[in-house]
């Protein structure tokens, strides 16, 4: 193990210990699941918008530094300024230094993963500018100063009670209840003080357009609307895969997205942002910002297979279906972005060294790959970077750096047995005759018996069968 | 407005890119809209259907005539108990409004300031506003709106009760149909909406709440 | 969820039978029975006695030279033009869609291509190509069914194991309530993630036991493997079987 990893299975440990987290994500995960199922039992349908939607992030992506250029011109005609961050320290910057242009005292945010790849809530109050969470889900886990545990669903790892307490506990004017309609409105009623009176708003982009230099938002509360519209100054955040090239590309995304992700039809706003308030209008805010982010997804561009995880829409769908995170939830993963695209696109972005057991805490079941509403090949990049994390190269970073001589060493005795028959049929012969005499305390043995009996190996191998029985060979 | 906009890392991202996607070139993949462009109901079925979806999630319908809306609405929010009505007054639909109002109860506030002359007014003291629309979509049951200079965005955000006015005729089968067929692309508002219900939630152990932070309740007058 | 839609080749009259590495160290009888029940249709069963591995344990650690020479070495063992059946959805799974990808580039690769192509998982030969009927000889039974994912979602084999099992009079199919869902084998997660591969595997447990089934019939021996080996640690009274042995059982084949 690398000293600097992330250790996914210590992490997950912890979470496998809590009955509670375990049936809270249970019991959610079935529900989302089997309501999605429900979205799409037009299987002709399905296919039909799936392929549509696969090939409009296709198509971007093959035109993207373009497509990139032509939305930050057709931005900026509109009046949305446009800025570029490398990595989250310019993106923090820029935010900042805008803020403090308008001298904001406090802002309000709609739901943005890549804000939370920036660490921008700490961030901004280091400097000294509160900021708030407004998304119901993410209001919550900030209050509980915690991370969200879904790109979705952020405080879906808590249930009602734990909630009420917490809102008890941190707000001044709760009083203690488990009904949810009244934690909502209590939610409410301090949230819209705060749209109200902040200086800025900011949000994330589920897809910019190129041609018409338009943000597209989707959302249930209406917060993201607050954030995008009340302010004097709305900041937008976006990676710089979300480009899509015509306006005519959002609605197969719009159609799949929601879909995958809750199993509703559609949300309940769809914001179409592509200008901040004109002469004339009375409302709307006086700026916007639109900051586009890399963050090393350039490096995950430059490899022709791994480029297709930048097509994900960040729908959360392979996270409900993943049969890893439904049992470890979110936080285990310790990252922005959890759950099978995580497992892919977190090594990426921050290194193998760091992230290497990632894209192994998976079964390759393909559960993800078969729901996934653009069709990324998620467990084919899985296995393409196990590949990259134990042997040295050039397109991810730390290639290499979960190498080990001795796993290598095993590996090559493996093949070289395998791909031998007289070898194979010795080693065989061997482990019919001795193998079951291993001790359950040897390593893998250990693990396997922890909670299995010890496989036993046969007396008689098929190819012995085979032969006694007179089975032709050729 | 002088923020630096970051120019070295401009250059650094698109350079970076297009030398990747030269060395790696995709051939761009066609597109084939046709599931969305056959996605069609029956003119009798748009609003079947849409009525059915937004009900679903909690959306009221009533129903008026071209005369006789404004009393309609008026009645409704006199049974509802509605204070105060916030209203376009310079769009054709705030003018038929306005005439045919009675007795100024609820009391009609009209939205013809910007927003920062009555922001505490607007989130604290209105309880219903009125806009028009440009239609719906039978596909995902979604009113269209185009807010404008006359008729502000926060009608439809801020208040907590949203009536929205929906000509029975101007029922549209796809977002995609709209977009296309009415040519958005040549010329996008500063904010174009679909509105699919009231504000809604789950984020508490995937209980559904209504009303989190815009309307809490999204009122369809159906204008036939 | 997509059920496969590959062109069915004619009946041949004799096929290969590739036994994978884990049916010939931990289970040969699961193995001979598939032999036994294509046999019992009048197809003559041929068995390459160099066969091995598919590859796949070390394409899944990410080293695929090593992949690509046990691959390589099983090319020469299925010269003739007839179709390789495997008994068991995974390894069926990497011969037929992974191969052409792990040969991508290589001298070898419209062989492999060819190899790759003639793969059938056991269920899918039987009942696409074969159109077998079983007349059931068992006593009254309740079963349940469990899919491995590279069966359901690299060969598109999702109804025909439960096709054929229905075709049993006295056996009762009661469906897990999440069928599809991965057992926690994975393969070296098991070991790498012990702990998550246990609680996935414990959830699983829980649901064959839920449906009050005697066995728990599967097509994959690596998921037999997890769940039998959870069972019995458990000491639960149900068993896993593979589904190749339970149709020849029921079926004196």
């Amino acid at each position: 193990m690398v000293e600097s990893s992330v250790n996914f299975a210590k992490a997950s440990s912890a979470a496998l210990k809590d009955p509670q987290l375990r049936a809270n994500f249970r019991r959610a995960m079935d529900g989302l699941m089997s309501k999605r199922a429900v979205q799409f039992a037009d299987t002709a349908e399905w296919n039909g918008v799936r392929t549509l939607a696969a090939s409009v992030r296709m198509r971007a992506l093959s035109k993207l530094p373009e497509l990139l250029e032509q939305l930050e011109a057709n931005c900026t005609k509109n009046g949305i300024q446009v800025h570029w961050a490398s990595t989250t320290d310019e993106a923090n910057a820029i935010v900042l230094s805008i803020m403090q242009r308008v001298n904001a005292k406090l802002v309000v945010k709609g739901k943005s993963m890549v804000t939370e790849e920036m660490h921008l809530n700490a961030f901004l109050e280091q400097h000294g500018i509160e900021s708030l969470e407004s998304d119901l889900g993410e209001y919550i886990v900030q209050l509980d100063e915690a991370m969200p545990s879904h790109i979705i669903m952020p405080a879906i790892h808590m249930n009602t009670k734990q909630i009420a307490h917490l809102f008890k506990q941190k707000i001044k004017e709760a009083e203690y209840t488990e009904d949810v309609a009244q934690l909502t409105d209590l939610a409410r009623r301090v949230l819209r003080r705060k749209f109200a009176t902040a200086d800025v708003g900011m949000s994330g982009v589920n897809a910019a357009v190129a041609q018409t230099g338009t943000l597209c938002l989707i959302e249930n509360e209406g917060n993201g609307r607050m954030c995008t519209t009340v302010p004097p100054v709305h900041i937008a955040v976006m990676g710089l895969e979300k480009v899509v090239e015509k306006l005519e590309d959002v609605p197969p995304i719009i159609s799949l997205l929601p879909r995958s992700a809750t199993g509703q039809p559609i949300t309940t706003y769809v914001n179409m942002i592509t200008s901040p308030r004109k002469p004339g209008e009375k409302d709307g805010p006086r700026e916007i910002h639109l900051v586009i982010l890399d963050n090393g997804r350039s490096n995950v561009y430059a490899d022709a297979e791994l480029r297709d995880t930048l097509r994900c829409i960040r729908c959360g769908a392979c996270m409900n279906h993943c049969p890893v995170y439904t049992k470890v939830g979110g936080h285990a993963y310790e990252a922005p972005y959890p759950g099978p695209i995580g497992k892919i696109l977190v090594p990426q972005m921050e290194g193998l060294a760091k992230r290497g057991e990632m894209p192994h805490a998976c079964t390759m079941c393909n559960a993800c790959v078969e729901i996934c509403p653009v069709k990324i090949p998620i467990v084919e990049i899985m296995g393409r970077l196990r590949a990259e994390a134990v042997h040295p190269g050039n397109a991810v970073k730390d290639a290499g750096a979960r190498g080990s001589k001795a796993e290598a060493m095993v590996w090559k005795g493996w093949s070289t047995t395998y791909a031998s028959p007289t070898a194979y049929r010795f080693a065989t012969a061997l482990l019919a005759k001795l193998g079951n005499a291993a001790p359950s305390s040897l390593p893998l043995l250990k693990e396997w018996t922890n909670v299995r009996s010890k496989p036993r190996f046969a007396a008689r191998t098929l190819h012995d069968l085979a032969r006694e029985k007179g089975i032709p060979d050729v | 407005m002088s923020e630096p906009q970051n120019s070295g890392a401009r250059n650094t991202i698109l350079s970076k890119l297009r030398a990747s996607r030269d060395a790696h070139p995709v051939p761009p993949v066609a597109s084939d809209f046709t599931v969305l462009r056959e996605k069609r109901w029956d003119p009798a079925e748009r609003l079947e259907r849409i009525k059915r979806l937004m009900e679903a999630v909690h959306t009221e319908f009533i129903e008026a005539t071209e005369q006789d809306w404004p009393a309609v609405v008026q009645d409704f929010l006199a049974r509802e108990g509605a204070r105060t009505l916030l209203f376009a007054p310079a769009t054709p639909d705030g003018a038929a409004l306005a005439k045919g109002w009675t007795a100024n109860q609820p009391e009609l506030v009209p939205y013809d300031g910007e927003v920062e002359t009555f922001k505490e007014r607007l989130f604290d003291g209105i309880d219903a506003g009125i806009t028009s629309t440009l239609g719906a979509i039978a596909e995902t049951g979604s009113l269209v709106l185009w807010p404008t200079a006359e008729e502000p965005r926060l009608l439809s955000l801020v208040p907590h009760m949203h009536l929205a006015l929906l000509r029975a005729d101007q029922l549209h089968d796809t977002l995609w149909q709209v977009m296309t067929e009415k040519g958005w692309a040549a010329g996008m508002p500063t904010n174009a909406l679909l509105i699919s219900g009231p504000s809604k939630t789950a984020d508490i152990e995937q209980t559904l709440a209504y009303g989190v932070h815009g309307p809490k309740r999204l009122v369809v007058v159906i204008i036939k | 969820m997509e059920q496969s839609t590959r062109a069915i080749p004619p009946r041949p009259e004799s096929v290969y039978y590739f036994g994978t590495c884990l049916v010939d160290l931990f289970y040969p009888e699961a193995g001979m029975a598939g032999i036994d029940l294509l046999k019992a249709q009048g197809i003559r069963v041929v068995f390459p006695q160099g066969q091995s591995c598919c590859g796949q344990p070390a394409y899944n650690s990410g080293y695929r030279d090593e992949a690509l020479k046990v691959a390589r070495a099983q090319l020469d063992f299925f010269p003739g033009d007839w179709p390789i059946v495997v008994p068991s959805g995974s390894c069926a799974g990497m011969m037929h869609k992974h191969w052409p990808d792990l040969f991508k580039g290589e001298p070898d690769e419209a062989r492999a291509r060819q190899v790759a192509a003639r793969v059938w998982e056991l269920t899918q030969f039987l009942v696409h190509v074969l159109n077998v009927t079983f007349e059931d000889q068992g006593e009254p039974v309740r079963i349940t069914w469990h899919a491995s994912c590279h069966a359901q979602r690299e060969m598109g084999v999702v109804d025909e194991p439960k096709a054929l099992l229905r075709q049993l009079a006295n056996v009762e199919l009661v469906e897990l309530q999440r069928e599809k869902e991965c057992c926690g084998f994975g393969g070296t997660f098991a070991v790498r993630h012990p702990e998550i591969s246990a609680a996935m595997v414990g959830d699983k447990v829980a649901d064959i036991e839920g449906t009050g089934a005697k066995s728990v019939v599967s097509g994959d021996c690596g998921c037999l493997m997890n769940i039998n080996g959870a069972l019995d640690a458990g000491q639960k009274p149900v068993r896993g079987v593979h589904i190749a042995q339970f149709l020849k059982e029921r079926t004196n084949g």
